[in-house]
């Protein structure tokens, strides 16, 4: 019993992250019926925004202290980040270290920013051309986007830590009333898993309570009839498409402190996105999450020892596999729409 | 000439003059000018063009006939790659042997994959192709490595059988690969005065079956088989209406672009005999995507063509560095010399793939053709407007 809560645990966030990035993914697919190899790529980019957030929040500069000296004897020079100058130094220094949940609110606009300009810059243009296409001119745009990151922040991956509140990990087996020391969780995980959720939660509220949503829901399901009652559907499937670049790229900017952020890291993501996607069903939204959340966990039972020791090699294989079996047995993914490309 | 028409056999015989003139034309810098790092005439680069090209001549029969876009080919390739190492390790040296099980083998594996994969089309296939390679390059990783050698790859050992060729040669090492006694690493070179041309025995024998493949994809273009599978792209519905099945047409041309695949892997285990997991990884069925698109997609030279164009680049830009772009700058005024540097900087060396990411994204935008393409409407241009009108009829356009 343990042993299968803390595997369900260990998927979630790896799940929540599948779930985010699918999201995005089908988000687009059903609205604009793009498919987007550069999602990844837009997942990494948040991630980095992370990074450049902290580097912005640690920029310094010098200052002689003259109440300490340096071996030689004269006045020591310390640096001193900006932040110290504005918000004293308590403050500032739990800016610095709450950099990373910051980033969210510094994403968001950038990330919006970056998908709206992709989408009436370039993917526009690609509406009426095969979905081959699509696939590859978004493929090389995955390609420059990663390349461009790696000129500015390297090849290697930047540790960026989560502040010291979430450093760690607790008996979730004692919170919940079990005996103590048998499942041991970090917390940053469920923090993760938690913002995953809120996040999920706001996008489909979003679209099922606002008048905006029910627009663009309308136009998923019949976008020339929403046209033609004289509403301008393009405008709204641009800012969705802002909506779900903001959403891989937020789901990067939580990511860092889990794994540390490197420059192909979204094309890693991607590949298992897309095999998420598609198990869920094209085009459909609660599948996408139903499905990330799934493959996670189950990528996470299948590491077990024991399962190992009976199948070798699942760990690696599962989630392909699984994608496999859905996609030959039950075409349209777990809660594919019908007639949503269907061949 | 061999069954083929006027214009097809021009064709093959200005590539087969192409080829076999490689080691002149792709040298045309002298020895110690600033410009030999331009050279391109060396064997390990010129085998690397050849056999690319191969590959990207197989992927092009699957994806410019038919439109199926697998985003996995580069499984046969390691299958083929893992079958010759193989072969060298238990039967002997020859090439010959190791060959044909690479093709086999990875025939035999493209006809399963294709079995399951060609069951959906559009990105379904693109999608469960991808997982099969991830699945094989996973597996190869982990619970094969007793096949496959794991991360450090497979490579030959002293100690392997070798039933029919030689165990180990007389100087007690590893024995080369060869084709009855020609070794693969073998090069004649000639010197022109300041001039340097190698000949390499192994890139004569990629040659010369690169020919041989090009030879038969043009049969493939040219017969009812291929008018097929060009129907299958332009309007599948339409030829399931009319009581085709096309099952067997599309399995057929991916069992065939699976086997030019498996070819080329076992080329390459033959001129370093060693093979990697790595050949596998979704990445490399990238690269060979971006070649067959860049080149001209559905056009029987464009693979070729990008092949050597995405491996030139990825040998000779790559080296470019800063001392030589400043000295390819140094006639400027100092600060626009700087100016100038940082500004091509990003673009070459490690940056290469940035060029590469933009060229493509440049092709598939402007240029869905690919560079066959362009070369087209550069000579229509040259030909004046009325040319250029009645040859922009045939294309056909790819069904959704």
């Amino acid at each position: 019993m343990d042993a299968i809560i803390l595997q369900i645990l260990n998927g979630l966030d790896k799940g929540s992250a599948y779930a985010l990035i699918a999201l995005g993914l089908t988000l687009i697919f059903g609205t604009l019926g793009v498919v987007n190899f550069a999602h990844g790529a837009l997942f990494m980019i948040g991630a980095f925004c992370a990074v450049t957030l902290s580097r912005i929040l640690t920029l310094s500069h010098e200052v002689i202290d003259e109440t300490r000296k340096d071996f030689l004897g004269n006045p020591l020079k310390v640096d001193v980040p900006y932040v110290y100058d504005w918000f004293g130094q308590e403050t500032g220094d739990v800016i610095i270290d709450w950099a990373v949940p910051l980033s969210i609110l510094f994403a968001i606009p950038i990330m919006i920013g970056i998908g709206v300009i992709m989408e009436r810059g370039l993917i526009r243009h690609f509406y009426k051309r095969p979905h081959a296409d699509q696939i590859l001119v978004t493929f090389g745009l995955a390609i420059v986007l990663q390349e461009i990151i790696k000129y500015f922040y390297g090849a290697n991956p930047i540790p960026t830590p989560a502040p010291d509140a979430f450093v760690g990990s607790f008996d979730f087996g004692a919170a919940v009333g079990m005996e103590a020391g048998q499942i041991i969780y970090p917390y940053w995980r469920l923090v993760y898993f938690a913002f995953a959720a809120v996040v999920i939660g706001a996008v489909f509220a979003f679209l099922q309570f606002t008048t905006f949503g029910m627009v663009v829901r309308a136009g998923m399901a019949d976008r020339e009839t929403v046209g033609l009652l004289g509403i301008n559907i393009d405008k709204r499937f641009t800012i969705m498409f802002g909506l779900a670049a903001a959403v891989a790229g937020l789901a990067g900017v939580m990511y860092t402190p889990i794994n540390s952020p490197n420059y192909h890291m979204g094309m890693d993501f991607l590949v298992l996105s897309f095999v998420v996607v598609v198990v869920g069903g094209m085009g459909s939204l609660p599948g996408a999450v139903l499905a990330g959340f799934l493959l996670g966990i189950l990528e996470s039972f299948a590491s077990m020892r024991e399962v190992i020791d009976l199948i070798p090699g699942i760990n690696q294989v599962i989630i392909y596999l699984v994608a496999i079996i859905i996609l030959l047995t039950r075409p349209r993914g777990l809660m594919g729409r019908k007639g949503v490309m269907e061949e | 000439m061999f069954g083929l028409d006027k214009r097809d056999t021009t064709l093959l015989l200005i590539v087969a003059a192409l080829v076999a003139l490689a080691p002149f034309l792709l040298n045309p810098f002298p020895e110690n000018s600033d410009l030999a790092q331009f050279n391109a005439g060396y064997p390990d680069l010129m085998q690397r063009f050849v056999i690319f090209g191969i590959f990207a001549i197989g992927f092009n029969i699957l994806f410019g006939l038919t439109g199926y876009l697998s985003f996995g080919h580069a499984a046969f390739l390691g299958v083929g790659s893992y079958a010759a190492v193989w072969m060298f390790k238990l039967l002997s040296m020859n090439i010959i042997p190791a060959i044909v099980l690479a093709v086999i083998v990875a025939g035999v594996f493209a006809l399963l994959i294709g079995f399951i994969s060609l069951r959906r089309s559009g990105i379904y296939f693109s999608i469960l192709t991808l997982a099969f390679a991830q699945m094989s390059f996973a597996l190869a990783y982990s619970v094969l490595t007793p096949i496959t050698g794991g991360e450090t790859g497979l490579q030959l050992a002293l100690d392997d059988p070798r039933i029919i060729g030689q165990q180990v040669t007389e100087g007690g090492n590893i024995p080369v690969p060869s084709l009855f006694g020609l070794e693969m690493r073998d090069s004649a070179e000639l010197a022109l005065g300041p001039w340097l041309f190698t000949f390499n025995i192994g890139y004569y024998v990629c040659a010369i079956i690169m020919l041989i493949a090009f030879y038969i994809s043009i049969r493939i273009f040219r017969s009812p088989f291929g008018m097929m599978l060009r129907a299958i792209k332009s309007n599948q519905q339409r030829l399931n209406y009319t009581g085709l099945n096309s099952r067997p047409y599309t399995l057929a041309a991916f069992v065939i672009s699976g086997m030019y695949a498996g070819l080329a892997g076992g080329l390459m285990a033959s001129m370093d005999p060693l093979a990697g997991a790595e050949r596998m990884f979704w990445t490399a069925s990238g690269e060979v995507v971006l070649m067959t698109i860049l080149g001209g997609a559905g056009t029987l030279i464009g693979p070729i063509l990008g092949a050597g164009m995405i491996k030139y680049m990825e040998n000779i830009i790559s080296k470019i560095n800063k001392t030589i772009l400043h000295e390819w700058f140094y006639w400027m005024p100092d600060g626009l010399e700087d100016a100038m540097v940082s500004i091509v900087y990003p673009f070459i060396g490690k940056g290469w793939h940035l060029t590469l990411g933009i060229i493509f994204m440049l092709v598939v935008i402007f240029l869905p053709g690919g560079l066959v393409e362009g070369g087209q409407r550069i000579a229509n241009f040259f030909r004046g407007r009325k040319a250029a009108k009645q040859e922009g009829k045939g294309t056909t356009e790819p069904a959704e």
